[in-house]
């Protein structure tokens, strides 16, 4: 152990303030950057998830209209002929 | 070894064999940067000449040394993948941008905080600085080149083609100290033959430095994760996959 007390170890000697910046600063631009990935991960899965669901909507969507309206085509067609 | 590398290739693998080593990186990440960094700031001796303040040495260090490592597998990825189209190369090389961006800030902002007690300033327009301050904007550009295209594998390539040019600027960072005329100092740590530092400093570094190692490691998994699923979304596995998610 190099240093007597709780005091001496936060002091650094006089360059307290410079050692526990550098630290500091490391500790928080590293615990951002776990943190962001994490939830770049997160969001990553999220947003295929969504996609998904939008597609099955919109295939049922698709599914239903062409259901109904190949009725009604018809007979518009029909209305249409000359 | 093609045949042996083979199955690494595949995306599906490779998620899955990434998503078992996290935990295991993880444990032995802090082990090291428990051990390294307790022993750099309560045991390890202060310097003669610099005092206290040379404890910011186990990050700086360690840091700047890796930014220009993460820069070369950057490069290397990119490489690969310009040249023979690997998909998870791209992947990779997105993924380590971003750390590679952190960890040159960590080291700009370290090394300020120590040239300040020791040269009597934060900064200094001088060749390893500049240098290195480089470094964090092709960095940055990756980034942004990356981020710029819907497509991601033009977006790799312009990402790529950047890298490759930007790897010009490490043998330039490397031997700035021996070039040119600088306030830095050289190197302590990588002299040929033996280190100038005594063997209690020495110790403590190498534990640090292993730390970041697996750190680097710990956190491009799980970016490189993130990659692979974006470029595979519509692959079966990840379709799988998030369904059995959002059951669960």
């Amino acid at each position: 152990m190099q240093f007597d007390s709780f005091t001496a170890f936060i002091d650094m000697g006089g360059y307290g303030f410079y050692v526990w910046l550098s630290y500091g600063i490391a500790a928080l631009a590293i615990a951002l950057l776990i943190i962001l990935s994490k939830q770049k991960h997160k969001q990553t899965l999220q947003s295929i998830n969504q996609r998904y669901i939008r597609e099955t909507k919109r295939k049922t969507a698709a599914q239903q209209q062409h259901k109904s309206s190949s009725f009604t085509e018809s007979e518009n067609n029909h209305e249409s002929a000359p | 070894m093609w045949k042996w590398l083979h199955p690494y290739a595949n995306p599906e693998t490779t998620y899955h064999l990434t998503g078992r080593l996290i935990p295991w990186f993880s444990y032995i990440t802090v082990f090291f940067l428990t051990v390294g960094l307790t022993w750099a700031l309560l045991f390890a001796p202060p310097d003669y000449q610099q005092g206290d303040s040379f404890r910011i040495f186990y990050i700086h260090v360690p840091t700047a040394t890796l930014s220009m490592g993460i820069y070369v597998g950057m490069a290397i990825a990119a490489l690969c993948s310009i040249v023979w189209q690997l998909r998870l190369a791209d992947a990779s090389a997105a993924a380590l941008a971003p750390i590679g961006a952190v960890f040159t800030f960590i080291s700009l902002v370290t090394g300020a905080a120590w040239g300040k007690p020791m040269w009597g300033t934060w900064w200094i327009w001088d060749a390893r600085l500049t240098s290195q301050l480089i470094l964090l904007f092709l960095f940055l550009g990756v980034i942004a080149l990356h981020n710029a295209f819907e497509d991601k594998s033009s977006a790799g390539k312009a990402a790529g083609i950047l890298t490759l040019v930007g790897v010009i600027n490490i043998p330039i960072i490397k031997y700035s100290v021996e070039w040119w005329n600088t306030l830095h100092q050289g190197a302590t740590v990588s002299k040929m033959g033996k280190p100038s530092m005594s063997i209690e400093m020495l110790w403590p570094f190498i534990f640090c430095y292993m730390g970041f190692v697996f750190l680097i490691v710990v956190i491009t998994c799980i970016r490189f994760r993130s990659e692979i699923l974006s470029r595979n979304s519509m692959r079966p596995w990840v379709k799988e996959l998030v369904l059995n998610r959002g059951n669960s």
